[in-house]
């Protein structure tokens, strides 16, 4: 009898553990809001953690975006060539980059490497005792260390995905145009037919905006979070990468149903 | 406040991410026409529109001059009323006519406007009232047979002789 | 010596949830001296620490600052409480991410509205209280335990505190490291006039340099009394914590709830 309980029980401990910790990240949310005058006021905290979120990261957002373009262009017109309408490759390209693959890919990309850096600074520094040193020195580590580091993930998401969209359409060009030959003039000018501002540029970036704030909520909570110890601090650190993963998924599915 | 290579790296990035949604907005997206109060608008009234979408082009020789901006039923006249919004530049007469197209064989539907030879121009809410409406393919085919069948039998009798 | 006391302690209780503490606890440190407190590892001397820098919140009892209860402080007094606090960390705490310089500074920085010249002046000055002029530039990383554990005295002391918290100043350096921190602890006190407390199990160190001693053991006060009287107590308690036997009062063995031989299995042999 207690064997076949124990999988309930752990299922029901298990879910009361996940309400309990979106209650304690909503609050967090809330404490971070509160808690970000000085790092809007003090704005060189800020643009220092853009730094390390956002200029680091612009290596792989490129790198990738390219290759995830170039991707798009071969599939692409092998598909649309069977029903001879190979023209239509810019629009294809632009529109799966801007309203789903720009946004998501980059905001994964940005997950596993800002935000998993993040939540191991962030953990490391509760974990030396560093976060405890500042607020008995009567400074707030939500508003001084978690803040910052918020808003510059929230800065840096968009422009991050905007770059990886240019990079993806250039890597799109570069097999449709210059490797298999289409007209170029076509080329852009399906794309420019097709793609609308506000419907599919302007709700990207939207998108985008949502992830980075869900991934950076995250990650500076898992790290706030963590256990303070090597293995508190590798394991949150893990979390955050899946758990944004999982949230970035779910969340672009709820913005497309309301979006387009 | 101290300058440092940081500031100079972030604003580098803040100006990238300006200049990729430029690109995105101008290049990809196509702002430049249509653009506030430079459009006015048609309506034209067609039996059936087949296959025609909200945002679908309207094109005159080809050229995309505005796009179908709203489609509504008219329970008066059970006829389909679409809303065209064109750009100012393009002036079309009186008598211009509408017509349904299809890019391609499969590809999407359009309006392609023809000009016709009125000296005076459609004012803004006027309606185009020379219409042809889509080709639906159903239909199409089912002309065809009936046409074939017809001439079949009129073959049939020419045979036997 | 309760007449000029700064920092009060009176009956406090503390749990962890069920697990309690401390229990019943009174103590004074006087104005402008350095009291060691003193017990085994899990005794609950740095919950002591915490409780008076309003980390963590008394149960039962009070913990008076300058006549002030921590407990019953509005955000804004502990937020005062602590600017005139300054706390040096088991292993300084140092922030990892600024250089010798910003870390010193950071206290200066946050709390005032300084010309950058004269933090420079403040946080030189207080380098040289440390005798670590000349290190401004390097990164925590590449200091030695002895010199981080000074740079977070620097910056401990940068606001000149009323108040210092010493957690562990003395664990896990090297004789001349720890010789050196203990002298200027003691030094800085003596200059700087402040109420000290700290929080150390280097038993023959801390006799050297401070001015009265409490034992904690169990969540109680164990003993008490000046260095002198300490090394000639008569407790076997006090006896075996600063001879470091292994056995004594304090048991080597944690108190298991059964014997060894029913832990095993064997059965009928219970003692």
């Amino acid at each position: 009898m207690n064997a076949l309980l124990n999988p309930i029980r752990r299922l029901g401990a298990l879910s009361i553990n996940a309400i309990w910790r979106l209650g304690f990240i909503s609050r967090f949310f809330v404490a971070i809001l509160l808690n970000s005058g000085q790092s809007l006021l003090r704005f060189q905290l800020t643009i220092r953690e853009v730094y390390f979120a956002g200029v680091l990261s612009l290596i792989i957002i490129i790198v990738s975006g390219l290759f995830v373009g170039m991707v798009l262009g071969l599939q692409g017109y092998n598909t649309l060539a069977r029903f001879g309408s190979a023209d239509a490759l810019g629009a294809l390209v632009a529109l799966s980059l801007l309203r789903e693959l720009g946004p998501v890919l980059a905001a994964l990309l940005f997950a596993s490497r800002s935000g998993s850096a993040m939540t191991a600074e962030i953990g490391l520094m509760k974990a030396t005792e560093q976060l405890e040193a500042m607020s008995v020195m009567a400074v707030n580590p939500i508003a001084r260390v978690v803040a910052p580091r918020f808003w510059a993930g929230v800065i840096s998401m968009p422009i991050l995905a905007a770059l990886f969209n240019v990079m993806g359409i250039f890597g799109g060009y570069l097999v449709g145009v210059e490797m298999i030959g289409l007209d170029a003039g076509t080329f852009w000018s399906q794309m420019q037919n097709n793609v609308d501002l506000h419907y599919d540029v302007i709700n990207g970036l939207i998108k985008s905006l949502f992830f980075g704030m869900a991934v950076t909520l995250i990650a500076v909570f898992e790290g706030y979070d963590a256990t303070p110890t090597a293995a508190g601090v590798s394991s949150a650190t893990t979390r955050t990468v899946v758990t944004s993963a999982l949230v970035i998924l779910a969340l672009d599915f709820v913005l497309t149903a309301f979006m387009f | 406040m101290k300058r440092s290579t940081i500031d100079l790296w972030v604003g580098l990035f803040v100006a990238i991410g300006i200049a990729a949604m430029t690109f995105l907005s101008l290049k990809v997206a196509n702002l430049t026409p249509q653009s506030g109060s430079e459009t006015y608008t048609l309506t034209a009234d067609f039996d059936n529109i087949g296959g025609l979408k909200v945002k679908a082009p309207v094109k005159s020789s080809g050229v995309v001059v505005g796009r179908v901006t709203h489609i509504e039923l008219d329970t008066k006249r059970y006829v389909a009323r679409a809303t065209l919004t064109l750009d100012k530049q393009y002036q079309f007469s009186r008598d211009t006519s509408a017509e349904i197209l299809t890019a391609g064989l499969l590809g999407e539907q359009y309006i392609g406007l023809v000009q016709g030879g009125d000296p005076d121009n459609l004012a803004s809410g006027d309606r185009i009232s020379l219409t042809s409406s889509a080709m639906v393919l159903e239909q199409l085919i089912g002309k065809f047979m009936t046409s074939f069948a017809e001439k079949g039998s009129q073959d049939a009798p020419a045979k036997t002789e | 010596m309760s007449s000029d006391s700064f920092i009060e302690l009176k009956n406090v209780s503390f749990a962890y949830g069920d697990r309690p503490i401390l229990q019943d606890i009174s103590l004074t440190i006087p104005r402008g001296k350095l009291v060691a407190i003193m017990g085994g590892s899990g005794s609950g001397k740095t919950t002591l620490l915490r409780l008076i820098s309003g980390q963590v919140l008394a149960q039962k009892g009070q913990v008076l600052v300058d006549g002030k209860d921590v407990g019953r402080m509005s955000s804004r007094d502990l937020y005062q409480h602590r600017r005139r606090m300054g706390m040096l960390f088991q292993f300084g705490a140092l922030f990892t991410d600024l250089s010798v310089f910003d870390n010193v500074a950071f206290p200066i920085r946050e709390h005032t509205r300084l010309p950058e010249s004269m933090i420079r002046d403040l946080v030189l000055m207080k380098l040289n209280a440390v005798g670590l002029r000349g290190t401004e530039a390097l990164m925590p990383a590449e200091l030695s335990g002895g010199m981080a554990r000074r740079i977070a005295l620097a910056r401990a002391i940068a606001l000149d505190p009323q108040i210092m918290l010493y957690d562990e100043p003395f664990t896990g350096l090297d004789p001349i490291s720890l010789g050196t921190i203990a002298l200027l602890i003691k030094k800085l006190n003596d200059a700087l006039g402040t109420s000290a407390v700290m929080v150390t199990h280097d038993v023959h160190k801390s006799l050297e340099i401070v001015d009265h001693v409490y034992f904690v053991a169990g969540g109680k006060i164990a003993a008490e009394g000046t260095p002198d009287e300490v090394r000639h107590s008569s407790s076997p308690w006090v006896q075996q914590f600063v001879q470091g036997e292994a056995d004594g009062p304090v048991h080597f063995a944690y108190p298991a709830g059964n014997s060894l031989a029913e832990a095993f299995g064997i059965k009928g042999e219970t003692a």
